[in-house]
């Protein structure tokens, strides 16, 4: 479980990004975050593992307070936190292996994965891995020799290889076609079932987020404007996290998906 | 609507580049009377007669020189390539420390890094050479540190300048996995430097190549003290020799360096 209690955040050249977020998220819960560019979205995930420090508030992971772990503490609490980025984020020099394996950067020594000998467990949780994401055969491809949806299909298993208890996921889809965008939320989607795994999803999709979530944050320079399930996003809801606008249509396509 | 007339430059921009050119036609008018104030112009004059001359003695070339001249070259290669493998040994920690995202202070250490860069790139390897063989007396000694010297502060600037280059995300994505510092360093950083570094390194080796040929003037070893032997008594068949058995070596190692960087790219 995370709760996030009345966390801001502003930046040094003071824009404020976050103003007093509150939310928590129940164990399977997969939410949607939803609003305008510069609302605060990417902020916020990065805030949860602390790739962005928080001016203030608080974030708990289970039992553990994230804001206020030394370095060192720090590490041992991302490793329980999958990320997955936009531009995929995969290191493009190095193989689909390991991409994957370095999942599992926070659980081994540096000489260890320095020469690349990873626990035998690890390297057949990669290979399930790959084989449920549909990559069994690129295993030893580098990375950049990927297409855009096969890249993210590595993002994911790089996370799911951490044994996350909690997934960050920023803009997946963004730099996806839509077929290839819905294979991906699906196999998301499926996942977090499967593994019983709650999840932030950025996403500026509303119809996708609308299609695969089951509850949504919506917000507005930098504040919480709407929390609730997808069903519950009429035009008043829109209007108020992204501004006036003609939202029939988005209502319609929402309705042919 | 009115009609707009759109002009290029606006008057007063106009008005400074007539002056800048102005000024650059003075100083050069003024550079040109500095230069010729002091040249005597009957040497000029005869400066192609003497070239002629000059040239009539170089030719034929020497060839029984040539082999006397593999040792020395063989010198000359080696203290090429230690003198890089020495630089670039000292040149990796330093671009380290140099670079904005990977040093550990940016108040301390980063400035000592960036002096050793400037101070190792501001003296010539000649001069390094001429200060080491009276530190620790002439040979190749003297000329392997005087290469390396001056590779730390050329291998560490572009390096540093690629680690400052590397894409942001993929070191997040390292980050948030609850990687090390040193694992970030190895998973996220290494692999994206890692082909500029092997571009640097072989541009300076090919560059030092042609650095070390000269070394020997001041008796730092390598096929420079035949060059000073034969200068020193006029037996220029050799000198042309020399020339062409340098010549011949900057040419394979430009090619052999643009072989390996572009197969490394």
């Amino acid at each position: 479980m995370l709760s996030v209690s009345n966390v801001s955040k502003t930046y040094a050249a003071g824009d404020k990004a976050l103003d007093d977020v509150s939310f928590t998220i129940p164990a399977g819960q997969v939410v949607g975050l939803i609003g305008p560019s510069g609302a605060g979205k990417s902020t916020l995930i990065r805030c949860v593992n602390r790739l962005v420090e928080p001016t203030s508030g608080t974030i708990t992971l289970g039992d553990t307070p994230i804001t206020g772990l030394s370095v060192s503490d720090l590490r041992s609490v991302r490793r329980r936190i999958g990320m997955i980025f936009q531009e995929y984020a995969l290191v493009e020099r190095l193989t689909v292996m390991e991409n994957v394996l370095s999942g599992r950067l926070g659980y081994v020594s540096f000489w260890r994965s320095l020469l690349r000998r990873f626990p035998a467990v690890d390297v057949q949780k990669a290979y399930a891995l790959l084989d449920r994401v549909g990559l069994m055969e690129h295993a030893s491809k580098r990375a950049d020799a990927l297409s855009g949806g096969q890249r993210q299909r590595v993002g994911i298993a790089r996370a799911l290889e951490q044994d996350p208890e909690l997934l960050l996921v920023d803009e997946p889809t963004a730099s996806l076609d839509p077929k290839t965008s819905r294979q991906i939320m699906r196999l998301l989607i499926e996942i977090c079932n499967e593994r019983q795994l709650p999840a932030i999803i950025n996403i500026h999709d509303v119809v996708l987020a609308r299609q695969f979530t089951e509850r949504l944050i919506g917000l507005q320079a930098g504040r919480i404007v709407f929390d609730g399930a997808p069903s519950e996003l009429d035009e008043t809801v829109l209007t108020r996290i992204y501004g006036e606008e003609d939202w029939t249509t988005l209502d319609k396509e929402t309705e042919a998906a | 609507m009115t009609e707009q007339t759109w002009q290029y430059r606006t008057p007063r921009h106009r008005l400074v580049l007539w002056v800048s050119w102005l000024c650059f036609v003075a100083l050069c008018v003024f550079c040109w009377q500095v230069m010729t104030q002091d040249t005597i112009w009957y040497f000029v004059t005869d400066a192609p007669r003497q070239a002629a001359d000059l040239g009539s003695r170089m030719i034929p070339p020497r060839w029984s020189y040539l082999e006397k001249l593999w040792l020395p070259l063989w010198d000359t290669l080696n203290i090429a390539t230690l003198g890089t493998l020495l630089g670039v040994l000292f040149a990796i920690p330093v671009a380290f420390l140099a670079a904005s995202n990977t040093t550990p202070s940016r108040l301390f250490v980063r400035p000592i890094a960036l002096f050793i860069i400037v101070a190792s790139r501001s003296i010539n390897s000649l001069i390094w050479a001429l200060l080491l063989v009276s530190i620790i007396g002439p040979g190749l000694l003297a000329g392997i540190i005087a290469i390396g010297l001056r590779s730390i502060g050329f291998v560490a600037k572009l390096l540093y300048e690629a680690i400052e280059e590397t894409d942001t995300i993929q070191i997040e994505a390292i980050t948030a996995t609850g990687a090390s510092r040193a694992q970030i360093l190895n998973y996220a950083i290494v692999p994206q430097i890692l082909p500029a570094f092997c571009g640097i390194s072989v541009f300076r080796w090919d560059i030092n190549i042609r650095e070390s040929t000269i070394l020997g003037l001041v008796g730092a070893g390598g096929i420079g003290v035949q060059l000073q032997a034969s200068l020193n008594t006029l037996a220029w068949p050799q000198v042309t020799m020399i020339f062409i058995v340098i010549l011949a070596t900057v040419v394979i190692s430009e090619w052999v360096s643009a072989k390996v960087r572009h197969a490394i790219i």
